[in-house]
């Protein structure tokens, strides 16, 4: 069972879980900037070994984090033959191993964190531009309505490209793209319908 | 009961590039709606989608006004909405948050204070329509039933004194969509359906018949869609 469009979180009482997300957060940055700033061996290990650690204690299904390195196994691959190339393995494995780091540590983040804990955190931290006319309710359901997107946008693609390959059309990029355009458009006042049915916005 | 009054209302819309600069979606049409279940039936186009549009606000009217127990609706906008559920033919517009228990959650965030209280909350909604174990499910996995009961849902979760629906068991097949049926014809609330489904027309109180931009027919179920059946060409 997956609670994210992206099939990420995992409800759970891990101490990951519990953690406050801005402190997740940080967290992941603090890590992103060392792997960059010092960038070497022992810190790309220390990285990946610390990624294994908080997979395991945020109990991450190995599915899971194989899928999240898989989607990036290309960029990956290309990365490492063109480091090998260029100043060897070693840095290859700086390189590399760095961002599978980083990407399995987003992984425990999105798969600790709920959407909805995340909406609530942005909506604290933007209370100060308030006075600036910001309104975080807003911005914080953006952003959700961004994830939301993401599925369906793909969803869309799938549908679009399927009707086009029914009427022998897959090689014509404007038989595809057109439609494609025209419903993301049209699902996006939809949108804008129904949050303005729910009264979202009113105030 | 509440009163939905539509006082000589007239709803015209733009038409770029169209042979004329507008065309008129519904004639000057007033009526009065007290009824607890009221069908909207005609054919695709007649305009029975602004007709129900009209009662929450999506669809402000060109010419006279809207009126909710006499608060006019284009000047009350916010108040209205918060009385008035609307239900679209399409969920996956409506359900708007990543998971089930998030979405009933946000209607629910002017009700209730606190996230976990919210939470509770939804939790509260989702066990009375059934749907407890989808509560952490993404709403991008759920069937067109489930994903249309969990916007009725997320609109009865704020008990609004109306229900406007927009054909909501278009989309359905039939056990789902006599399972929807028989949810919004239970409804305690005022219901305003707009439907093609004829069976679900019959169990109302009040039919009107909408062709062409205007209300063609209106009264008891049975008469209007006798005539709505005979007329259908």
């Amino acid at each position: 069972m997956t609670s994210s469009p992206l099939g990420d979180y995992q409800p759970g009482s891990t101490v990951l879980h519990r953690l406050p997300v801005g402190a997740k957060l940080l967290g992941l940055v603090a890590v992103s900037v060392v792997a960059v700033a010092y960038r070497g061996v022992p810190s790309t290990t220390g990285a990946i070994l610390l990624a294994v650690l908080l997979c395991g204690v945020a109990r991450v299904r190995l599915a899971h984090a194989v899928r999240a390195l898989r989607r990036l196994l290309v960029a990956m691959a290309l990365l490492a033959a063109y480091q090998v190339w260029q100043r060897g393995a070693e840095h290859a494995f700086v390189v590399v191993g760095a961002l599978a780091a980083l990407v399995l540590l987003a992984t425990v983040f999105t798969t600790t964190t709920s959407v909805e804990r995340m909406i609530d955190a942005i909506t604290r931290w933007l209370q100060p531009f308030r006075r600036f006319g910001v309104r975080p309710d807003l911005v914080a359901l953006a952003f959700s309505l961004m994830i939301r997107g993401i599925p369906l946008t793909l969803q869309v693609a799938a549908e679009t490209r399927d009707a086009a390959r029914a009427r022998g059309l897959e090689r014509n990029p404007r038989a595809y793209l057109t439609p494609l355009v025209i419903r993301v458009v049209a699902h996006a006042r939809a949108t804008g319908d129904a949050l303005h049915a729910r009264g979202i916005g009113d105030d | 009961m509440s009163r939905i009054e539509l006082d000589r209302v007239v709803v015209r819309a733009a038409t770029p590039g169209g042979p004329q600069p507008e065309v008129t979606v519904l004639r000057e049409t007033s009526l009065v709606l007290t009824e607890q279940r009221v069908a909207l039936v005609g054919p695709n186009g007649s305009g029975k989608s602004t007709l129900a549009r009209l009662v929450n606000g999506l669809v402000e009217p060109t010419g006279g006004r809207v009126l909710l127990d006499g608060t006019d609706v284009a000047r009350h906008g916010r108040e209205v909405r918060r009385r008035v559920g609307f239900i679209f033919t399409d969920p996956t517009a409506q359900v708007v948050m990543p998971t089930v228990a998030e979405d009933v959650a946000l209607s629910l965030r002017h009700h209730v204070k606190g996230r976990e209280e919210r939470r509770r909350a939804a939790e509260a909604v989702l066990a009375s329509y059934g749907l407890s174990d989808l509560a952490d499910r993404s709403v991008h996995t759920l069937s067109g039933g489930q994903r249309q009961l969990l916007a009725i849902a997320g609109v009865l979760a704020t008990d609004p004194d109306v229900v406007v629906a927009d054909e909501p068991t278009t989309l359905l097949d039939l056990a789902n969509s006599r399972r929807i049926a028989d949810l919004l014809l239970g409804l305690d609330q005022q219901l305003v359906l707009a439907t093609h489904d004829l069976d679900l027309a019959l169990r109302c109180d009040r039919v009107l018949l909408v062709d062409d931009g205007a209300v063609v027919a209106d009264g008891d179920p049975v008469s209007v869609v006798d005539h709505y059946r005979a007329t259908a060409h």
